[in-house]
């Protein structure tokens, strides 16, 4: 484990992303590169899980898009991830968060933490 | 053949420079001894032997006591022997990653893959099994179905495949690629997965 653990100090990106945890409202700024042009999009959503550790770590972004639930995945030491914006600090009760997928409407609300302690 | 024993540490993934995450091996290669320098006129080809990995004395032959000593070094777990290295090295010599690998080589792997005991045809040889649970079928979801004619050849040809032990055998993966070397840890980084459980022997090869 801690020649491993050593790889990634090597090799992946240290990211400075403000700290986040499940049930933050976040935006993710990812880079897309299409053939020589590339742009950034970003991605509003609620973290929904956050799992792995060191440079194997990921998060779930949940957004609904005109009705649709979009889930995606983010590595968080790839590259491509230009950055995080925590836009909104949520209440929740859960690490993971999977409960959203079966609620819809004002129900799927997560509400917000206002004291924060960390 | 140049090549290094080692052991599996454990898989794990990186980024490339487009961004791509690769999944790797990490390998503790070398450092090696050289127990013994073969040459044709001695041996009648030329090769090199290298030990790596601490044994106990208590657990070594007397024979073998006495190998290692010529070398003047301590006991080791492993031995192999590499047919016409390149690298001139003495009996005693340490090798170590640095000097046989690079960044970029493509490089194979041999490892005993992971013992899976006594299995059945469906996970041994990728047979497909009955892919129906009805019109009849009933227990033999996973059965190998017929394994020859009857009374002309009266017999099973030698070779069929059939339920048996699987895994814990030797397996060779080739061109594999060297995506990192660490020479201060003896570390080497590997794209892709190797035979084998972690802390498992693994002859890497170039």
């Amino acid at each position: 484990m801690d020649a491993i653990n050593f790889v990634h100090e090597q090799l992946s990106e240290k990211k400075d992303f403000p700290a986040f945890r499940p049930g933050d409202n976040v935006v993710v700024s990812y880079r897309i590169v299409e053939g020589d042009k590339q742009r950034i999009q970003d991605f509003r959503g609620d973290v929904i899980q956050m799992k792995g550790h060191e440079g194997t770590r990921t998060f779930t972004v949940r957004k609904v898009s005109n009705g649709i639930g979009v889930e995606r995945i983010f590595p968080y030491s790839s590259p491509n991830i230009v950055g995080v914006k925590v836009l909104k600090r949520g209440k929740v009760r859960r690490a993971k968060l999977y409960y959203l997928r079966d609620l819809v409407g004002k129900k799927a609300r997560i509400k917000e933490r206002k004291r924060i302690s960390n | 053949m140049n090549g290094l024993l080692g052991k599996k540490i454990g898989m794990t993934s990186i980024f490339d420079d487009a961004g791509k995450n690769i999944a790797c091996t990490v390998v503790e290669a070398g450092p090696c001894v050289v127990t013994q320098v073969k040459t044709e006129e001695t041996d009648g080809y030329n090769a090199l032997q290298i030990g790596y990995g601490e044994a106990k004395e208590k657990n070594t032959s007397q024979a073998l006591r006495g190998h290692f000593e010529k070398a003047s070094t301590t006991p080791k777990r492993k031995l192999v022997e590499f047919r016409d290295f390149d690298i001139e090295k003495a009996i005693g010599d340490v090798i170590k990653v640095d000097e046989v690998f690079t960044e970029g080589d493509l490089v194979s792997a041999v490892g005993t893959s992971k013992g899976k005991g006594f299995q059945g045809v469906v996970k041994r040889h990728n047979f497909r099994g009955v892919n129906d649970a009805t019109h009849g079928q009933h227990n033999r979801q996973r059965a190998p179905g017929s394994i020859g004619a009857a009374s002309y050849p009266a017999r099973v040809f030698k070779g069929m495949r059939m339920a048996g032990q699987d895994g814990n055998r030797r397996v060779k993966v080739q061109n594999l690629q060297v995506l990192k070397v660490f020479p201060d840890k003896n570390l080497i980084l590997v794209k892709g997965a190797i035979p084998g459980h972690k802390g498992s022997y693994v002859i890497l090869e170039k």
